[in-house]
């Protein structure tokens, strides 16, 4: 257990929100908007947590317990995931096992709470969460077993940190694989484009915004606040596979904390640049993701 | 030994007293739970490290001793035996209640606990053989209690066809074994150079039993048809048989055949993902528990593939993990599979139905019987903080080991083992999230005269045991390590076997305290909530319907619509039969869909295959004509032949 890895827990905690202000900003410049604030998540939160609450009297227990299991899974994957050279809270070998079944534990409860609805809707939405996140679990699985077997380590911790710029420049191909991988499932998981678009207005054609209908107030506070933990923690790995975190432990973490808003920048730029792709498509992306993850693993093992 | 004697005398017994004296309800299953828990005392004994326990005795019978033994690999074994049969013994009287049947269930079900424990401590071919076979005769009757229903007879007969193929296989299995030595007591057996085809006869005939795909067919016939409590016991334990059998048999063959390992790791991957993949196009609540059991079973054996690996690479840290993590979920998956096929026999003694996609809702009217699935549920994904994801974990790190070594063999392995587990860990998420939240979850999908309740303490009993069991196990992983110990002895070198266990555990502790954390995080979080509401308005009403005016319960998604996207795109593994009706006209009166999806291997290799038998043997049918006089002159004529050959020889 280390003690400084408590800093990036409370630097997720606190700063992202901050990352769905960073994407919003970048694709309102990119339109010639002005955009709303970067701090705009900050204030809706503290805006529905000061709400009151209205179930569907279909719900049960389920329905208030699936948010609550959700960000308690998210924040304890989070202790498992390092940034800025800076490592994990827990590190053992074969962490990123339980930080992806943790992420399992948020994905069920949050179908559980979309079903007891009993809203078609929401049943879609569900329906289409297990699907893709199964095929994009899967990618992320290659991508973390390659890394391990690139840097001959077992913990998250470890294998991110030693993405050196020396690995880098003697596996650049498997490496760049690994990362557009990475991106790709960052992308899906987090209900971005070109997977889900989070702007949409039509329920039919939602993802994860439409299991969320129903949520109102602390809920639906929860609900977005276990969105960006996630995106987080997603774009931590992503900075991971950076080689930006040699050098003193405080400017190593600085430069993780600019490779978070990169990559929300990122993400901003990929949002204004493209649509959302058709659901039968989706598939096809994220198996494709996981083929170059597998292509990146053979070049590391054969190499 | 003699306490494992005790308890099959008291399991025994009281099964007998249960047909003679019918009107004594409870008389099986206190025998159960008696032989239970003085069974499991015993196998406590040996986990905790006491020497293997023997008995020798002449008997009539040629071809070696009567020869049991309990060694801590058979204790860990019988504990899943004695725990889910004690369980589903007492649930079992409940849930069959007065039916005229009741009494020769009970009796059966002692007779079916006690074979199985006979099969663990059996030291003989023979011994072994006719428990098995007395286990496969128990089970049958058992599943043909409802024999009145026609779908129960086909999967009665295909069951007890599959199970004599798969002994037929044994029987020659063990001839070949104990050929070289003359006897059949299995501590004079030598595999003398015939390695590969004894394992490969032992994976045919425990493969059976045990369920690979393809010889898994009669697997989701036999247990859906099969009495709930009983569905628990042979989809939890008794499968598990054939694990035990393949796995007395590798430490039997003195060297392993050096691509044992590739064969348990292809068995794996094949069952486990198509075991899930027909899962997840079931809309039979049974069946798809049965189903998840081929899938189960293969996680298992990716754990053995995965161990039998890293021997065969020198790799002890990949061999322990692995055979523990394979063992383990033994353990594991017949806690949570009998406590799922409890939660559904609760289901449908109250409903009547097994039929997802005409369930809903029950959480409300049964929230006992809904907390007890959605712990199944949480399991069987391998989430954590339950059991399954302890073992799941092990299996993967065994893997893991191998994914990050440097030679080629175990990287392959390893990675082909990984990304299997992970596409089956998010296809079992994908199928228990459908499972659960469409039998328990919105509203009913259909009226029901009067709501579902849940059942008396005799059945919510076991449930809430078995859920509190594979939390605990889930919590306490660690601390049961000492036992994996004595388990695994002799599969390889001692002192790196325990350094190996060593690290995994402390791997495995880790992970504990921060599911600790997770589950402190999550009682936060729900104060937090509970706070936040307190003293503001909070009110009710109906969910969001887009403005629609008369939403309907039909209109929720179904258990066949929510995996429609995944069925739909494994559509060429899964080749569901559809039959559709589209609506036609402006104003169309009526409109239907039905899709089923039959076993792929049923259809296209079984069928067939009996099809092709059938017509070769049908010549034969001239001779059995049913004509006893006839029968009469054939017994005339063979003894007068008899007599002929026999005047002659001398």
């Amino acid at each position: 257990m280390s003690v400084s890895g408590l800093i990036p827990v409370l630097a997720a905690l606190t700063l992202s929100p901050l990352l769905f202000g960073v994407i919003n900003k970048v694709k309102a410049l990119v339109a010639g908007r002005q955009g709303p604030p970067v701090l705009q998540l900050y204030y809706d939160l503290l805006k529905l947590s000061r709400k009151g609450a209205v179930y569907s009297a279909t719900t049960s227990w389920l329905f208030r317990a699936g948010l609550v299991g959700g960000v308690a899974a998210v924040v304890a994957a989070l202790l498992l995931v390092p940034l800025g050279g800076t490592p994990a809270v827990f590190a053992f070998r074969g962490d990123f096992i339980l930080a992806l079944y943790l992420l399992g534990v948020a994905r069920f409860f949050l179908v559980a709470a979309a079903m007891d609805t009993g809203s078609a809707f929401e049943g879609m939405g569900a329906s289409r969460e297990v699907f893709f996140s199964a095929l994009a679990e899967l990618a992320l699985f290659v991508v973390l077993a390659a890394l391990a077997h690139g840097t001959q380590t077992g913990t998250l911790s470890a294998m991110l940190g030693g993405v050196t710029p020396e690995l880098w420049r003697a596996e650049t191909p498997s490496l760049a694989l690994l990362l557009i991988a990475l991106v790709l499932v960052l992308l899906a998981e987090n209900a971005r484009i070109p997977v889900d678009d989070p702007n949409t207005h039509l329920e039919l054609t939602m993802i994860h915004e439409v299991m969320v209908l129903d949520h109102g107030g602390p809920d639906f506070a929860l609900v977005l606040y276990t969105s960006a933990l996630k995106l987080w923690l997603f774009a931590a790995l992503v900075v991971g596979v950076l080689p930006i975190h040699d050098g003193p432990p405080a400017a190593a973490f600085a430069a993780g904390l600019a490779g978070m808003a990169l990559v929300a920048a990122l993400v901003g730029v990929v949002e204004s640049a493209m649509a959302r792709l058709r659901l039968a498509r989706v598939p096809q992306l994220l198996l494709g993701a996981a083929a170059l993850a597998l292509v990146g693993f053979l070049l590391l093992a054969a190499g | 030994m003699m306490g494992s004697l005790w308890a099959l005398a008291l399991l025994l017994i009281p099964g007998a007293l249960a047909l003679l004296l019918p009107r004594l309800r409870w008389i099986g299953a206190a025998g159960a739970v008696a032989g239970a828990a003085v069974g499991l005392v015993a196998c406590a004994r040996l986990l905790g490290g006491a020497a293997a326990e023997s008995l020798r005795v002449h008997w009539s019978i040629p071809g070696g001793l009567l020869y049991m033994e309990l060694d801590a690999l058979g204790a860990f074994f019988l504990l899943p035996v004695w725990i889910v049969t004690a369980l589903a013994a007492v649930y079992g009287v409940e849930y069959l209640g007065r039916h005229p049947r009741a009494p020769l269930a009970a009796a059966l079900f002692n007779l079916l606990a006690a074979s199985m424990v006979v099969v663990v401590l059996s030291r003989n071919a023979l011994l072994f053989l006719a428990a098995w076979e007395i286990m496969a005769l128990s089970s049958f009757g058992l599943v043909m209690l409802e024999d009145e229903k026609d779908s129960v007879r086909a999967a009665g007969w295909t069951y007890l066809a599959a199970s004599q193929l798969g002994t037929a296989a044994l029987l020659l299995m063990f001839i070949l074994l104990g050929s070289a030595a003359g006897s059949l007591d299995f501590d004079r057996f030598s595999a003398a150079g015939r390695g590969g085809w004894i394992l490969a006869l032992g994976l045919i005939g425990f493969g059976t039993k045990a369920g690979f795909i393809p010889l898994h067919t009669w697997l989701p016939e036999a247990h859906p048809a099969a009495p709930s409590h009983v569905s628990a016991v042979m989809s939890g334990v008794m499968i598990k048989m054939g694990i035990y059998g393949l796995v007395r048999l590798l430490g039997l063959l003195g060297p392993i055949p050096a691509a044992a390992g590739w064969w348990f790791t292809a068995i794996g991957i094949s069952s486990g993902l198509l075991g899930v993949i027909y899962a997840l196009a079931q809309h039979d609540l049974k069946r798809l528990l049965a189903y998840h059991s081929v899938e189960n079973i293969g996680i298992i054996m990716l754990g053995l593939g995965v161990g039998l690996l890293g021997v065969r690479y020198g790799l002890p840290a990949m061999a322990a993990a692995g055979f523990a993590g394979g063992l383990f979920h033994v353990l594991n998956h017949a806690l949570f599979k009998s406590l799922l096929f409890l939660g559904a026999g609760s289901v449908l003694h109250a409903t009547g139905t097994r039929d997802l996609d005409r369930l809903g809702g029950l959480v409300k009217t049964m929230p006992v019987t809904a907390a007890a699935f959605l712990a199944g549920a949480l399991a069987i994904c391998g989430l954590p903080p339950f059991n399954g994801f302890a073992s799941e974990f092990l299996v993967y790190l065994g893997a893991f080991h191998g994914s990050t070594a440097s030679a080629q063999g175990p990287v392959w392995g390893g990675l082909a083992v990984l990304v299997a587990l992970s596409a089956i860990g998010g296809l079992a998420l994908a199928c228990f999230a459908k499972a659960f939240t469409v039998v328990f979850l919105g509203h009913a999908r259909e009226a029901r005269p009067q709501p579902a309740r849940d059942p008396g303490p005799a059945m919510k009993a076991p449930m809430l045991l078995l859920a509190s069991l594979c939390l605990a196990i889930g919590l306490g992983a660690p601390r049961l390590f000492p036992a994996f110990q004595y388990i695994l002895a002799g599969r390889t070198d001692a002192a790196a076997q325990a350094a190996a266990l060593g690290d995994a555990r402390a791997a495995l502790g880790t992970a504990t305290g921060v599911m600790a954390v997770f589950v402190a995080l999550a009682l936060l979080a729900a104060l937090w909530r509970i706070r936040r509401l307190a003293g503001r308005p909070v009110s009710q009403s109906v969910t969001w319907d887009c403005g629609y005016a008369a939403p309907a319960a039909t209109m929720q998604y179904t258990g066949s619509s929510m995996a429609q996207p995944l069925t739909e795109f494994l559509d060429p593994v899964l080749r569901a039969e559809r039959h559709i009706e589209p609506p036609a006209g402006y104003f169309p009166a009526s409109a239907s869909f039905v899709s089923h999806t039959p076993d792929f291997f049923q259809r296209f290799l079984y069928r067939p295959l009996t099809a092709l038998g059938a017509r070769l043997l049908a010549p034969l049918r001239r001779v059995q004509h049913g004509n006893v006089h006839l029968y009469v002159l054939y017994i005339a004529l063979t003894l007068l032949a008899l007599l002929a050959w026999s005047l002659g020889a001398r």
